[in-house]
């Protein structure tokens, strides 16, 4: 049953590293997002809710083709990047971008209900005892808001290895280059007699995402347990 | 320490002002929940902006309307103990003990830590998890992580309230050898008139938003008298005692005070009520009460309706409450020779 291919295989790593890398980019990102909404005093905040969520509410197959306005030949940032001779559409890079998009509102939405679980005293108090802004971020919001860091990553990851929309129109469906396991898939099932493979591919994938939880659920055990010393 | 405030914010629905100078080392700000008190604090560590006004601390103008000036919290160097010690969880207590004087000048660090985990007898608890500490024991840390800061005026927001009953009286000690010890100056916060007289110099009285009174604590304690349904609370600092008659005898003052022995043989701080305190004109013969003072009458003063009776004995002094018909039997007028009978069960042990 599980006689994989070479382009299986490829699409299977490519996924892996689509996820991961999408998921370490869109930490810091996320992070800064969920403490700008949670902890300032903008006045566009309600709007940058909105700017940060709407991937969330609109297809994903709409967010690809924004992106692919935008990234393409003819778009203002494909445009300002070819300028450095960059080149992200069709390559793994734009699934990784597709990603980053579409998984980035979970990602926030998670740490910020973290981070609004968090005392304000706390930080009061610490601002007392002379810890600035930023001092104050590092020493009590970070710990404090460690699991939902973990939990949005863990979200952000999963939603990552399962994204298809976005990608297929940015990136494209090219095996061995731009290919993940969902794109596989979508081309296993379009082929007669390849369902078995596709199957084969849907245990794959289901094996790593519950994987993903388990090292998940490890890693909030242990940081709960450091958290308590 | 200087501390002058005029300051004005506007809530809904409510308004405070608050408009005073003080040159008290232990500031103490008295006031029912709701009168505002919170938001002074709150005003004073910048932590609420007031809509205008002025703060000068010692010299120092840390907030000016006028001059759009602000300085922002962690630089005023003004600590907070608030109701709740507010540790941080995922912090040791000695982590958060040390958090402050982590974050404080070399140059401006005034505290020894050593001494202080001394005075506040927090050697056991500094590599505790602060989730175990007992509400008593964190408010300790608490107290020593502001101190620790060196801050130049501490403002303590109601520390006991959240304590029960029993466990406040055990930090008091706490807190004023901190006090004594290391000499910052403090604003205490509180409803409570004990508290008030047992940690302040100075009582800044808060009715609705507004500063209605600057009074020394001995006069709010009589003040309050009239209000409260025990009367005027005497406080005892008994010294040190030996068994006399299946009794306590506890040295205060150059008197001896028969107590009752359930109350512990340790000097301490002891509450009477000026109700239970009983006068005769001459030597009673006998009394089943065991305490029998021979004193001096000082002033007498009515309270909305409440007699007050300052007694001295020796170098002691007590208020006793009578009815206005008994001073006229009693014929008590000043530098009159009177005694006065306490039973040994109407002490109660505060700390």
């Amino acid at each position: 049953m599980f006689e994989f291919s070479p382009t299986d295989y490829q699409a299977m790593a490519l996924s892996a590293k689509v996820a991961i890398t999408a998921t370490i980019l869109s930490l810091p990102f996320g992070y800064a997002a969920a403490y700008m909404l949670v902890f300032s005093r903008l006045r566009g905040k309600a709007v940058l809710d909105g700017v940060i969520n709407l991937p969330l509410v609109v297809p994903p197959v709409v967010v690809g083709y924004l992106l692919l306005l935008l990234l393409g030949e003819r778009g203002w940032a494909g445009a300002l990047l070819r300028q450095w001779d960059v080149h992200i559409v069709f390559t793994w890079w734009a699934a990784v971008l597709a990603s980053l998009v579409v998984g980035f509102p979970l990602l926030v939405r998670s740490i910020r209900i973290g981070m609004e679980g968090i005392d304000e005293r706390l930080l009061q108090a610490s601002r007392t005892l002379g810890a600035p802004w930023y001092d104050s971020l590092t020493t009590i919001i970070l710990p404090l808001s460690g699991r939902s860091v973990m939990a949005g990553a863990t979200l952000m990851f999963a939603r990552s290895l399962g994204e298809f929309g976005a990608t297929i129109i940015i990136a494209g469906n090219i095996p061995g280059v731009t290919q993940t396991i969902p794109l596989a898939i979508y081309d296993y099932t379009n082929t007669p007699g390849g369902d078995s493979m596709a199957l084969s591919l849907c245990l794959v994938s289901v094996g790593i995402s519950f994987s993903v939880l388990l090292l998940n659920e490890a890693l909030v055990k242990r940081f709960s347990r450091h958290r308590r010393p | 320490m200087k501390l002058s405030v005029s300051l004005n914010k506007r809530f809904s629905g409510f308004d405070c002002s608050f408009n005073f100078t003080t040159h008290a080392n232990r500031i103490g700000v008295f006031g029912q929940s709701g009168s505002g008190k919170s938001t002074l604090v709150h005003m004073l560590a910048g932590l609420v902006q007031p809509d205008n006004g002025v703060i000068e601390l010692d010299g120092q103008v840390l907030f000016d309307s006028k001059a759009s000036l602000s300085v922002p919290t962690e630089q005023r160097r003004i600590g907070v103990v608030f109701q709740q010690a507010h540790l941080f969880p995922h912090m040791s207590a000695r982590r958060n003990l040390f958090y402050g004087y982590r974050r404080t000048p070399v140059s401006q660090r005034q505290i020894e830590p050593q001494a202080l985990i001394k005075v506040l007898n927090l050697e056991d608890l500094l590599e505790r998890n602060v989730n175990n500490l007992s509400g008593g024991e964190r408010q300790r840390v608490a107290l020593g992580r502001s101190v620790l800061s060196s801050p130049r005026l501490l403002l303590m927001d109601e520390p006991l309230s959240a304590l029960d009953e029993g466990l406040k009286y055990q930090v008091i000690p706490y807190l004023t050898a901190v006090f004594d010890e290391f000499q910052v100056p403090v604003l205490l916060v509180s409803h409570s008139t004990n508290e008030i007289r047992l940690m302040s110099d100075e009582v800044i009285v808060v009715h609705k938003g507004r500063v209605s009174a600057q009074i020394d604590p001995e006069t709010l304690a009589r003040q309050r008298m009239g209000r409260r349904r025990a009367g005027y609370i005497n406080l005892l600092k008994l010294q040190e005692s030996e068994p006399q008659d299946g009794l306590l005898s506890f040295c205060w003052e150059s008197n001896r005070l028969l107590l009752s022995p359930g109350l512990g043989p340790e000097p301490g701080m002891f509450e009477l009520s000026s109700k239970d305190i009983i006068l005769f004109k001459k030597h009673p013969e006998a009394t089943s009460a065991r305490n029998l003072l021979p004193c001096r009458v000082g002033e007498v003063f009515d309270m909305e309706g409440r007699i007050g009776v300052e007694l001295h004995c020796n170098d002691g002094q007590l208020i006793a409450e009578v009815a206005q018909k008994a001073i006229e039997e009693l014929d008590i007028v000043p530098d009159r020779e009177i005694f006065a009978v306490i039973k040994s069960s109407a002490f109660r042990r505060l700390y």
